[in-house]
């Protein structure tokens, strides 16, 4: 296996040294073969290899949008090396045959780990519980429940779930909407709902979801994931069940820690996204919520869709937008360049903290030698364009087409393989 | 003005003044025994309804045909629509046809803005209702119907009364009136009024009768009954008793006060059949009106460039 020697990286942005990945490890720089590859690494930031725990891969069912390897492979492009796969596939990964069929798949792709999101109710419909022990047991070792797209609106499943994950300490990450206050709805409620004539989507749908939530994970005792936290009230109420002491985690998406909803009046659906892009006071709240440490980490809902279900009307238009190859740019833009960050709170809030909500032993680790060979090389100088066409994504639907962003991927090394090098998947 | 016409807050009130005075001088021809201009020959007018609104599209059939364009009606039942071919498909079907003005009605809020900025055609796009956002011709038409009874709109007190949520027209109207100069009220019970509504250029009220004496014109709007089934009313009884302009409210209106209604009309639910029939209720000839306010719309529009 190659080893690589990286040059005067800057691991979580500190001072330089130089790192060895040698036999899938970080190994001493000195104990370097002779055959070693070296990475010119100056002016570069280590952080561990990202991890994220929320993204679409839409295989098996979607083929057309995205699949395992192309899925991974833009996860790999975007600095993550394991990544975990939501369950609302066709069919569901509600079993133990499908999270073992998307695991494997991600094995055989190797560009990073892929590990399945199991659905929490059968089919995602919200009547009865999934067989979520089988897997739990499975060879994909699921930890993380999700019935993402939907919720888990029913007060006792979601109260059964929570403590039926505690055998095998598991986490339910919920996608906190109540259904009956967003019927039809297109976009965040608030003045330019009213304006643009859109069904409002109310941020008390998601605040009261979550509160309920919290008090059930503090009554039972469990793990609680909160996904893609969208507004200022969600915030002040997790900040509050964390006092308490609950076990309740959250997550912010990169487009809501940067995009608002006075993108809604292009009518353009890229900008369609469940929960819905929402004010600038929203967003500050995001971010400051991820800088203290109150929402712990990013994830990319990274939702891959097909062009014609986006270059249409803005009702009949898909909800979601891809995510993995743009995360740390849109990062280092709202956290990092506006000093609410520094890279090694990003490495926290991208790499360790999500490894540990997934109960990810080899992800989210330190740079010091020992620790599995998960690092990703930023070049945090770069400026660049997004264009959607030079995605590895199967979709275009990228909401920063066009837009100058900061930072790029320069290398990402998966257990000491380099699966990106010099800015090119491997 | 604009290519284009898709919301009346894209009309400066030069604009908005420009198309009511080219309506007024095409507004004699309809007493003229022949009705027809040349100006437009040879243009070609596509009628795109996705959804049914006969009194819409055969007004801006008429106004089409009186300006002497080929008109094309293009409507989603029993078309390629129906068959699940896209809005952009349709969009470059037409393009293909030579379509000068597209004229489109949809039930999605902003599909017109989508027709006109995708780059799907090159001709302009006028929106005949979106949703529940707006309907700017029918704001003009209500401007002009308003200008001929009370002058001109500086200071003029029109009040708003209804399904402000759901209505494109009081969208429209609430701010192109505001942008020739009336003080606009708007009344609805609060479940009807959208959030947000504080950041509109008018006033807001839940009493219909503490906003009568002073109004110079009422605008009442259609209402639904199937809204009482999501809760927006408990009943069609008590939202007629409260927002319904009967003969008792309208006794309470100023003597030189009209009546409006952008139609169809729930007759005994926002409006009794009295005051709809009285001679101060101007709501047969807002529909005269239509046709040349319509007429001057696609006059402007496709007279800015050479045919």
């Amino acid at each position: 296996m190659t080893a690589y020697l990286l040059r005067g990286a800057a691991p979580l942005g500190g001072p330089t040294r130089d790192l060895l990945l040698h036999d899938g490890r970080i190994a001493d720089p000195a104990d370097a073969p002779t055959n070693a590859v070296t990475v010119d690494a100056a002016g570069l930031v280590a952080l561990p290899g990202l991890v994220d725990l929320h993204t679409h891969l839409r295989e098996p069912g979607r083929e057309d949008s995205e699949t395992v390897l192309t899925g991974s492979q833009a996860a790999a492009m975007g600095g993550f090396t394991a990544v975990h796969a939501m369950a609302n596939t066709d069919p569901v990964a509600d079993t133990a045959g499908v999270v073992e069929q998307v695991h494997n798949l991600g094995r055989v792709a190797g560009y990073v780990d892929v590990r399945p999101v199991g659905a929490v109710t059968v089919g995602l419909a919200g009547q009865r519980l999934a067989e979520l022990g089988a897997m739990a047991d499975s060879a994909a070792r699921v930890r993380v429940f999700s019935d993402d797209g939907t919720c888990v609106s029913d007060a006792v499943l979601m109260r059964r779930a929570l403590e039926y994950v505690k055998a095998f300490d598991g986490v339910i990450a919920q996608h906190a909407q109540e259904p009956r206050l967003t019927e039809g709805a297109q976009m965040n409620e608030g003045a330019m709902s009213g304006v643009l004539g859109m069904r409002g989507w109310p941020a008390v749908a998601e605040e009261a979801v979550i509160a309920r939530d919290c008090l059930l994970a503090g009554h039972v005792g469990s793990r609680l994931h909160v996904c893609h936290v969208s507004t200022a009230g969600s915030v002040e109420l997790i900040r509050w069940a964390k006092t308490k002491g609950w076990a309740v985690t959250a997550e912010v998406t990169p487009h809501h820690l940067m995009l608002t909803d006075e993108l809604a009046s292009t009518y353009d659906p890229l900008y369609k996204v469940n929960p819905p892009l929402r004010t600038a006071e929203d967003v500050d709240a995001l971010r400051a919520g991820l800088a203290d440490g109150t929402i712990d980490c990013v994830a990319t809902d990274h939702a891959p869709h097909p062009t014609e279900d986006k270059e249409c009307e803005w009702a009949a238009a898909a909800m979601g937008m891809l995510g993995l190859e743009t995360a740390v740019s849109v990062v280092q833009h709202a956290m990092v360049d506006t000093g609410l960050l520094d890279w090694a709170a990003v490495a926290d809030r991208m790499s360790v903290r999500p490894a540990a909500i997934g109960s990810l032993g080899d992800h989210g680790g330190t740079l010091e030698p020992g620790s599995a060979a998960n690092v990703v090389l930023v070049d945090p100088s770069s400026l660049r364009t997004i264009d959607p066409r030079e995605s590895v994504s199967l979709s275009r639907n990228t909401p920063y087409a066009g837009l100058e962003l900061p930072g790029r991927v320069v290398a990402t090394f998966l257990r000491g393989r380099a699966t990106v090098l010099d800015g090119k998947l491997q | 003005m604009q290519r284009h016409l898709l919301s009346t807050a894209d009309l400066t009130r030069d604009d908005a003044v420009q198309i009511l005075d080219t309506a007024e001088e095409l507004r004699s021809l309809a007493d003229r025994p022949i009705k027809k201009l040349p100006t437009l020959r040879g243009r070609t007018v596509v009628n795109l309804f996705f959804e049914d609104s006969t009194r819409t599209r055969i007004s801006f059939e008429a106004a089409a045909k009186r300006l002497s364009a080929d008109v094309i009606n293009f409507s989603a039942k029993g078309s390629s629509v129906s068959k699940g071919e896209s809005l952009k498909d349709t969009a470059l079907t037409l393009e293909a046809m030579g379509a000068d003005a597209v004229v489109i009605r949809h039930g999605s809020s902003g599909a017109p803005h989508r027709l006109a900025t995708s780059g799907w055609v090159r001709s302009s796009v006028v929106n005949a209702g979106d949703g529940t956002h707006e309907h700017p011709t029918q704001a003009l038409l209500d401007a002009f119907t308003l200008r001929r009874h009370l002058g001109e709109l500086d200071g003029r007190r029109v009040t708003i009364v209804g399904d402000v949520l759901h209505s494109r027209v009081a969208r429209s109207n609430a701010l192109l009136l505001s942008t020739l100069g009336a003080e606009v009220t708007l009344v609805a019970p609060p479940t009807l009024l959208p959030v947000g509504v504080s950041s509109w250029p008018v006033q807001t009220s839940y009493d219909l009768d503490a906003s009568l004496d002073k109004c110079d014109a009422v605008m009442m709007l259609r209402v639904q009954s199937e809204r009482m089934n999501d809760a927006f009313f408990p009943s069609a009884r008590e939202y007629s008793r409260r927002y319904g302009l009967d003969d008792r409210r309208f006794a309470r209106l100023p003597e030189h006060a009209i009546v409006m209604h952008p139609g169809p009309m729930n007759r005994g639910m926002e409006i009794s059949a009295d005051v709809a029939d009285h001679a101060r209720s101007v709501i047969v000839e807002q529909v005269t009106n239509g046709v040349a306010v319509r007429m001057a719309v696609l006059y402007l529009l496709l007279s800015r460039e050479p045919a």
